[in-house]
C-alpha cells in the first residue's frame, strides 16, 4: 500500500525528470532554464520529505531566488541561434555517452556507501531543529573549511569583477557627491540684453 | 484497483478531518487578505485624495466604499488581450507566479501566540525564499509579452528587486541575531516587556533600511520605475489587460501588507502592546501594520520618482555597507557586558 509521503515523492520525482529531460531537449533557451528552475523546486520538495527543510529552502532561496533569476536575465537577452549550437551533436556523442557513464557508475558507488542508508533524521533526532543541527556543527566543527569555502567564493567574486571590469570612454557615469554639490550659480547664467523690438506685421498688399 | 481505492481511501480516511481544517485556515487567512487588498487601495485612494486636497472615491456606496468591488466587477468583465507573438503559456504563467508566493508566505506568519497555520523553526528562511521567487512574475511576465516596453520595464524591476533583496536579507540577519531564532513568533516573544524591549531601537538603522528596501521591493513610489509612465509607459504588465492586469495589482498589494506585516512582527513587537499591563491582541499587530502600509502611501504621495542609477547605488552602495557594518557592530556589542540591550 502507498502512503501519502510515497506518493507526493513520486510526483516529486516523476516531474522533477521530466523538467530535467525538458532542461536539454528544449528548443527555446528561456523555456531551458525555466524548466531547471521547475526542477530544483521539486529537488527542493524531495528535500523537504527528507526533513531536510534548511537545504530545501536554502536551495530554493539561492538557486531559484537568486542564480537562476541572474541566468535567465543573460539568456533572455541573448539572441541564441539553437541550430548552430546543435551542430556537431552526433561528433561529440561517443565522448558525452562516456563521460555520462562514468558519471551514473561513479553515483552508484557514492550511493553505495553506508552513509548514505542513514535512517531520516526524525528517527534518530526526533525533536531536532534541522537548522539549528548544521548551524551548529557547520560553525563549531567544521568552522575552518566553512571560513575557506568563503575565502574562495570571495576570491571567485573579486576576479569575475575584475575580469569583466572595463572602464568605458563614453560611459555617463556621474558622481552623486558633485551632483549634489551643484549650486545654483553653477547651473544658471543671468544674462544683460536688450529686450526685443516690437515685431511690425508686413501688410498684405506688400506680400503679392 | 482495490490496493489503489484503499490506498486513496486510508489517505483520505482518518485524515480527512485534519485535511479539511487545513484548509479552513488557510481560508481563513486568505478570505480577509483579499479583502484587505481591496480596501487598501481604496485606503489609498481616499489618503491620496485627502493629502492633495480632493475627496477621492465617493460615488459607489457610502463614502465610495463599494468602489473596490466595483473596480474588481470592471476588470472581469473586461477582455484579456493575447499579443500575437507572445508565448502563450508562460504569458499566463507569469501573474500566477506573481502571487502565489505573495500568498504562500503567509502559511508562517503568526498573528498571535498560537493563532499561525505552519508553526515551523525556519520561518524567517521560508519567507525570504518565498519573497526571492516572486521576481520570476515579473521576469516572465516581460519576456512572454514579447514587446520592447514590458521586456525593458521588467529587466529594470527585476534588477532592482534582486538587488533590494541582499540589503533586506541582510537586515534580517541582525533580527535573528537578536532573536536567536528564525521562527516567527520567538522573534516576536523575545521582544516581551514593552516597547523599549522591541527590536526597533537596537536596529534602528536595520529597520530603516528594511522598511526603504521594502517599498523598493514591491516597486512602489518612489523606487516604482518599473512602471515609469513617463518612460516606459506601464512597465512589464504593459500587455496585460482585465484580469491578468488584476492579479498583478493584488500581488502589489498583499506584498505591501505582507512587507509591513513582517517590519511589525520583527521591529515593532507584532502583536504585543506597547505598554506591558494593557493585554497583547491581535488588534495591535492590525494597528502596526496599518501604520505602515499608511506610510507607504504617505511616500507615494510625498516623494518625487527616483532616478534609475540613484536606485542601484542607493541599494548596493549605502544600504549593503551599512546593514554589514550593522551586524559587525551587534555581534560585538553582544560580546561586551552591554549585550542584554541587543537581546
Amino acid at each position: 500500500m502507498i502512503e501519502f509521503k510515497d506518493f507526493v515523492f513520486f510526483v516529486l520525482s516523476l516531474v522533477l525528470i521530466a523538467s530535467g529531460l525538458s532542461v536539454i531537449t528544449s528548443r527555446n533557451p528561456v523555456t531551458a532554464a525555466l524548466s531547471l528552475v521547475l526542477a530544483f523546486f521539486n529537488a527542493a520538495g524531495i528535500w523537504l520529505l527528507l526533513q531536510a527543510e534548511f537545504l530545501a529552502i536554502a536551495l530554493v532561496l539561492v538557486y531559484v531566488g537568486a542564480v537562476m533569476v541572474l541566468f535567465l536575465f543573460v539568456v533572455m537577452m541573448l539572441d541564441i541561434n539553437l541550430d548552430k549550437l546543435r551542430e556537431g551533436f552526433w561528433d561529440y556523442l561517443p565522448m558525452a555517452g562516456f563521460i555520462g557513464i562514468l558519471m551514473m557508475v561513479e553515483m552508484v558507488m557514492v550511493f553505495k556507501t553506508k552513509q548514505f542508508n542513514l535512517p531520516p533524521l526524525s528517527e534518530t533526532l526526533p525533536n531536532a531543529s534541522n537548522t539549528e543541527l548544521i548551524g551548529n556543527t557547520l560553525y563549531s566543527d567544521y568552522v575552518l573549511p566553512f571560513e575557506l569555502a568563503s575565502v574562495v567564493l570571495l576570491i571567485a567574486i573579486v576576479s569575475a569583477i575584475a575580469l569583466t571590469l572595463r572602464d568605458r570612454k563614453d560611459s555617463k557615469k556621474t558622481n552623486p557627491a558633485d551632483q549634489i554639490a551643484v549650486k545654483r550659480k553653477d547651473r544658471v547664467r543671468l544674462v544683460q540684453m536688450k529686450s526685443e523690438e516690437k515685431y511690425v506685421k508686413p501688410k498684405a498688399k506688400e506680400r503679392t | 484497483m482495490d490496493a489503489l481505492m484503499t490506498s486513496v481511501f486510508g489517505l483520505w480516511g482518518p485524515s480527512i478531518a485534519k485535511t479539511f481544517w487545513i484548509l479552513l485556515k488557510i481560508v481563513a487567512v486568505v478570505l480577509p487578505l483579499m479583502i484587505s487588498v481591496a480596501y487598501l487601495t481604496y485606503f489609498e485612494r481616499k489618503v491620496i485624495g485627502f493629502m492633495q486636497v480632493r475627496i477621492g472615491p465617493n460615488r459607489v456606496g457610502y463614502f465610495g466604499l463599494l468602489q473596490p468591488i466595483a473596480d474588481a466587477l470592471k476588470l472581469l468583465f473586461k477582455e484579456i488581450i493575447l499579443p500575437t507573438a507572445s508565448n502563450k503559456v508562460l504569458f499566463f504563467l507569469a501573474p500566477v507566479l506573481a502571487i502565489a508566493p505573495a500568498f504562500a508566505a503567509w502559511a508562517v506568519i503568526p498573528f498571535d501566540l498560537n493563532l499561525v497555520i505552519a508553526d515551523i523553526d525556519a520561518s524567517l528562511l521560508y519567507i525570504l525564499a518565498m519573497t526571492s521567487i516572486a521576481v520570476y512574475g515579473v521576469i516572465i511576465a516581460g519576456w512572454a509579452s514579447n514587446s520592447k516596453y514590458a521586456f525593458l520595464g521588467s529587466l529594470r524591476s527585476a534588477a532592482q528587486i534582486v538587488s533590494y533583496e541582499i540589503a533586506m536579507g541582510f537586515t534580517l540577519v541582525g533580527v535573528l541575531m537578536c532573536a536567536n531564532s528564525l521562527n516567527l513568533g520567538k522573534i516576536v516573544m523575545g521582544q516581551a516587556g514593552g516597547f523599549w524591549h522591541w527590536y526597533v531601537w537596537p536596529l534602528f538603522p536595520l529597520f530603516i533600511i528594511y522598511f526603504i528596501s521594502a517599498v523598493a521591493e514591491t516597486n512602489r513610489a518612489p523606487f516604482d520605475v518599473a512602471e515609469g509612465e513617463s518612460e516606459i509607459v506601464a512597465g512589464f504588465h504593459v500587455e496585460y489587460s482585465g484580469m491578468a492586469f488584476a492579479v498583478f495589482f493584488l500581488a502589489e498589494y498583499a506584498n505591501m501588507i505582507l512587507v509591513s506585516m513582517l517590519a511589525a512582527l520583527m521591529f515593532l513587537g507584532g502583536w504585543l502592546s506597547p505598554i506591558p499591563f494593557i493585554p497583547d491582541s491581535f488588534l495591535w499587530l492590525l494597528i502596526k501594520v496599518a501604520f505602515l502600509l499608511f506610510c507607504f502611501i504617505w511616500f507615494r504621495a510625498t516623494f518625487p520618482r527616483y532616478r534609475y542609477d540613484q536606485i542601484m547605488r542607493l541599494g548596493w552602495k549605502i544600504f549593503i555597507p551599512i546593514t554589514i557594518a550593522w551586524i559587525v557592530f551587534i555581534g560585538g556589542m553582544m560580546q561586551t557586558s552591554w549585550g542584554y540591550l541587543f537581546h
